[in-house]
Order: structure tokens, then C-alpha cells, then sequence
């Protein structure tokens, strides 16, 4: 992949010495390696030791592991990520499918204001999300207002302090936050599928679905993993709306995920070491899901260069 | 072709629908921010009897939202010039330069793109703490700045690849110097590309909660701790909770408002993209 094409390097060489790329990167690197790279590191040693954070580390071998195996409430945690994982991923990306498979050729007018809009989500602090979304929630908050107004009062209920309906009520609010990132993406993509594509479908006799299905959806490809990976990392990193909406997970632990646990285990409870095994396999999973969508974009790309 | 018109006609009706859901909730805390407890009956989108500036007085001077305030710039402004500084340099060899141990460096920076927050602030609350500098705005400026210099070298370096190489190879045989390539060539034609990372920077570090709950538990604590862990009399008074939140918002919404194109090219490139 890396030929060293001759004209490149030969009409550097006047002016780059060997040492100067190393001098350009050696600051941001050294602040890098200090306060990422090594902490990645000592996250890991940890992981191996019995440590409260203030006594004296003991190394304990796997027993963390051991210990994280058979500890509900870090899967039940983990589990929640997933659970909000629909509403974050896979409900966004069905909403803005939908839009799009409305949309086949023409160009949305305006478009500019709706994208606009429609991210502002994206932008807000996720803290002032949640506080407005748990007032939204609240008993005598604007969502039961609204169902006392229409008639349904009996329907009212605080809807984060139900065991029942907390998880549904957090992950509407990540649908919330999502959907216009997977709608904007998908608009955009949508325009810059190349007409000709309908054009052969519809002289192939394909419908509208059909033109959806086999010309909208391929050339969404790459929108549709980036929406992917976006929401999906945000749904297992889920930390400041769960820590605002439900204050810390509750009622009970139904809406608890897994970075709330660590900041529990860690910051709370004194069980850093045990904390560090739950972050390092936190980290694995979101690296692995990361490096996997790269490959496949990477993938994508070189297919598009071949084409 | 009535087909197509309906068609289209319901894409606007569902893009409006969507866009009044996502901006409502908006729209909802800023009218709240304005008005008196008994008014919230009305409802939250019923205009405020009388636009009542009291509460970010009270959000402000009471809920003590000015020190707040205080240390997000304090820790905002050193963040986004020294990543900015860090990353452009890291960017730039990267972007245009070979040279041993590329990609080797180049994957290391890319796992601070992907990892979560947890993966480092055990170690990093340890270490502070023996320096010294918990409680201190460094023990949340240097982490910060380490994470944006993950993203903001991606960002510069995919950036730099844009140029081509022939402006460089020219400047070169007029007599340019690394440094006068980077400064004379490569940066005057690079603005959108440093502005969009200082705007996603910017936010990123106004936005962050996580590391300064960590970090910090005094008048340290920036905007969002700030808000996110008011407690007492302010704490069950929504419309000083609203004020404050417009506090929060504020400087990044106006941001969004000029900036907006930047906001959304860098986000829906997909931080991770790399």
C-alpha cells in the first residue's frame, strides 16, 4: 500500500530531514502518551490487582475476571447498553431509512434548515438533555400535562421512577438525540446516488420498493455505517444522560449501565482494581465494534476506487 | 407524477414533524427559563406572562453559575489553542511527510479515538492525586487536551492530504522551510479545516462531564457538573434549572448558529473515521 512514489520524496528531501517529522509530532505525542497511552496501560495493571484506590495495590492474579464473570449486575449493565442500543441505533437508522425510502431521486428543498435543526440534538450538552427530558418526566411534568390534558390521565406516572417504564423511558430519549444524525447522513447520501442507477432500475421494471431495495440501500452503505458506528459506540458509552435522567441508573439498577458501574465500583464504592477489569473490557468490546466498522469502511472505499 | 407530488409531500410533512421534535424540547426549556413557578401549568410551550430575567440572576449569582461559568472558559480556551497547536504540527507530518514508525504511531493515536473515558480516568485520578493536581484545572486541561490531540491529528492529517503536493513541491524549490510550508502554504488554505476542529473541540470540552465529576468537586467544576449536581433550593425550581441550562447551552448553540456547516461536516464524518 505504502509505495514511496519517487516524485513525492525526491522533491521533499531539499527541505525535510529525517528528524523533523518525529520533532513536529514529539510535543503532542508526549502529552498523548502521558495522559492517554499510559493510563490505557496502568487501567490494565490494575484490572490484575486488589485496590481500593488508596491502599496499597496487591496483585491478585485474574481474580477480578473471575470475580466479573459471574457478576450480574456488570452484565445486566452491559446488557442495558445493548437494550438502549436499539433505541440509539437501530431505531434512528430505521427513521431515517424510512424518510429516505420516501425521498428516490428528487432534491429535498430547504434542506438546509431542516438539517439544521434536526442536529441540534447533537450539539446540546448532554447534562441540559437530560435535565430537560427528567422535567419533561417528571409526574407533574409536560408529558403527563399533555396526557391529563387529552384525557388519559390514568396513563400519567413517573415515567424514570417506574421500573417498567424507565429503560423505555431513557432509550426514547436517545432515540431523540439520534435520529436526525441518521436522517441528515441518509438525506445526503440519498442525492448523491447517481440517477442513472434509477434510470436502469426502472427500465429493469423494478417499483419503488424495489429501487429502494437495490439502488437507495447499497449506495447508503457508507452513511448507514457511520450512523451505525456513531450511535452505536454512544449507546455503550452512555454515562451523563443515564447519570442526570434516572441519578445513576435507578429505580433499582433497571436503567444502570456499564460506565455508571465503573464510576461506582471506582469513585464510589472503593473497588478501583475491580473497576479497572470492567473498564478494560468495556474498552475491548467498543475498540473491537470501532476497528471492525473501519475495516469495512476502508473496505467500502477501495471498492469505490476499483469501480 | 401525482404519485411523485404525494410523495414528496409527505417527505416535508415527516421532515417538519421531525424537526419540530427535535427542536421543541429546545424551545420548551428557553420559554421556561423566563417564567415563574405557578406559570408552568400553562404548559411548557405557553409564552411566559412576563419575560422574567430574575431567574438568571438567581441562576447566575444564587446557584452560583458565575464560577461555573468561569471555569469552563478557564478550562474551554487552554484546551482548544493547545490541541489546536498540538495537532495541526502532528497533522502535518503525518499529512505529508514519511518517515519510520507511521503507522504504528498513526493506529496508537487512532485507539484514542475509539476508547471510552473509563479506559483511562482510574490511572489518570490516581496519578493526579499523587501530583497534587486533583482539584486543580490541570488535572482536567492536560487529559482533554491528550484526547482532542487523538482526534484533532486525524482531522488535520486527512485534512493535509487534500493539498496537492505540487503546492509544497514548489514552495520548496522557491526556498521554503518546514516550518515556512506549514505557515506560508498549507495553513492560509487551511481555515475550514482548523476552524471546524476548534469548533468540535470547543464543544467536546464544553460538553464533557465525566472526567471533571472525576477530577474536581470544587468551584473547579465546569458548567455542566455544575448544573448536573446543583443541589437544595435551586435544585427543584425549574425555572432557575432552565436559566441555568440556557447558561450552559448558550455558548455552543451560538457557535452552532454561525458555524453550523463546520458542526455538521465534522460530525457526520464520523469522528471515528479517521
Amino acid at each position: 500500500m505504502q509505495t514511496p512514489s519517487t516524485a513525492r520524496s525526491s522533491g521533499r528531501k531539499p527541505y525535510q530531514r529525517a528528524y523533523h517529522p518525529y520533532l513536529l509530532l514529539l510535543p503532542g505525542v508526549a502529552v498523548y502518551v502521558i495522559f492517554v497511552l499510559a493510563p490505557i496501560l496502568g487501567t490494565l495493571r490494575y484490572s490484575f490487582f486488589d485496590w481500593t484506590g488508596f491502599s496499597e495495590p496487591v496483585f491478585a492474579g485474574l481474580a477480578n475476571y473471575q470475580r466479573l464473570m459471574g457478576d450480574r449486575d456488570f452484565w445486566n449493565a452491559l446488557g442495558h447498553n445493548f437494550f438502549f442500543a436499539i433505541f440509539y441505533t437501530i431505531l434512528p437508522i430505521l427513521i431515517g431509512l424510512l424518510l429516505t425510502s420516501l425521498l428516490t431521486r428528487g432534491k429535498v428543498r430547504g434542506m438546509a434548515i431542516f438539517r439544521g435543526g434536526l442536529f441540534v440534538p447533537q450539539v446540546m450538552s448532554p447534562i441540559v438533555v437530560g435535565i430537560i427530558w427528567r422535567w419533561f418526566f417528571q409526574l407533574d411534568g409536560p408529558i403527563n400535562q399533555a396526557l391529563t390534558t387529552i384525557g388519559l390521565g390514568e396513563a400519567a406516572r413517573p415515567w424514570l421512577g417506574d421500573f417498567t417504564w424507565a429503560p423505555f423511558a431513557v432509550g426514547f430519549v436517545g432515540t431523540w438525540v439520534e435520529y436526525g444524525l441518521a436522517m441528515v447522513l441518509f438525506v445526503a447520501g440519498a442525492q448523491g446516488i447517481d440517477e442513472d442507477l434509477y434510470d436502469a432500475a426502472v427500465v429493469f421494471g423494478a417499483n419503488a420498493i424495489q429501487q429502494f431495495w437495490f439502488v437507495t440501500l447499497p449506495g447508503l452503505r457508507q452513511q448507514i455505517l457511520v450512523a451505525f458506528v456513531l450511535t452505536f459506540i454512544a449507546a455503550l458509552r452512555i454515562f451523563d444522560l443515564v447519570f442526570v435522567l434516572t441519578r445513576q441508573g435507578g429505580p433499582g439498577k433497571v436503567t444502570t449501565v456499564a460506565s455508571i458501574l465503573i464510576y461506582q465500583e471506582a469513585f464510589q464504592d472503593n473497588h478501583a482494581g475491580y473497576a479497572s477489569a470492567m473498564a478494560v473490557v468495556l474498552t475491548v468490546i467498543i475498540v473491537s465494534i470501532s476497528a471492525v466498522v473501519i475495516y469495512l469502511q476502508s473496505r467500502g472505499d477501495r471498492d469505490e476506487d476499483a469501480a | 407524477m401525482t404519485n411523485r407530488t404525494r410523495q414528496s409531500w409527505l417527505v416535508y410533512a415527516l421532515l417538519i414533524v421531525f424537526l419540530l421534535g427535535a427542536i421543541l424540547p429546545f424551545i420548551g426549556i428557553f420559554l421556561t427559563a423566563f417564567k415563574t413557578t405557578p406559570e408552568l401549568v400553562n404548559g411548557p410551550f405557553a409564552l411566559p406572562l412576563e419575560w422574567r430575567w430574575q431567574n438568571f440572576v438567581e441562576a447566575w449569582e444564587g446557584a452560583r453559575f458565575a464560577t461555573y461559568f468561569q471555569s469552563s472558559v478557564i478550562v474551554v480556551l487552554p484546551v482548544v489553542i493547545l490541541s489546536t497547536i498540538l495537532s495541526t504540527m502532528a497533522g502535518y507530518a503525518f499529512g505529508t511527510m514519511r518517515f519510520r514508525g507511521e503507522s504504528v504511531l498513526l493506529l496508537l493515536i487512532l485507539l484514542g479515538l475509539m476508547m471510552p473515558f473509563e479506559a483511562v480516568i482510574i490511572p489518570l485520578w490516581q496519578v493526579m492525586g499523587s501530583l497534587g493536581l486533583r482539584n486543580t484545572y490541570w488535572a482536567v486541561i492536560l487529559p482533554q487536551v491528550a484526547l482532542s490531540f487523538a482526534f484533532g491529528t486525524f482531522w488535520m492529517r486527512s485534512h493535509f492530504k487534500t493539498i496537492p503536493t505540487e503546492l509544497i513541491e514548489a514552495a520548496v524549490v522557491d526556498g521554503c522551510s518546514v516550518w515556512g510550508v506549514l505557515w506560508r502554504i498549507l495553513l492560509p488554505v487551511s481555515r475550514p479545516a482548523l476552524l471546524s476542529m476548534i469548533v468540535l473541540v470547543f464543544m467536546w470540552t464544553w460538553n464533557e462531564f465525566f472526567l471533571i465529576l472525576v477530577m474536581v468537586t470544587g468551584d473547579q467544576r465546569t458548567l455542566p457538573v455544575g448544573l448536573a449536581l446543583l443541589r437544595g433550593r435551586y435544585a427543584s425550581d425549574v425555572p432557575t434549572m432552565a436559566a441555568g441550562a440556557m447558561i450552559v447551552l448558550l455558548p455552543v448553540l451560538l457557535l452552532y448558529l454561525f458555524f453550523q456547516r463546520h458542526f455538521i461536516r465534522g460530525i457526520a464524518s464520523g469522528a471515528v473515521k479517521g
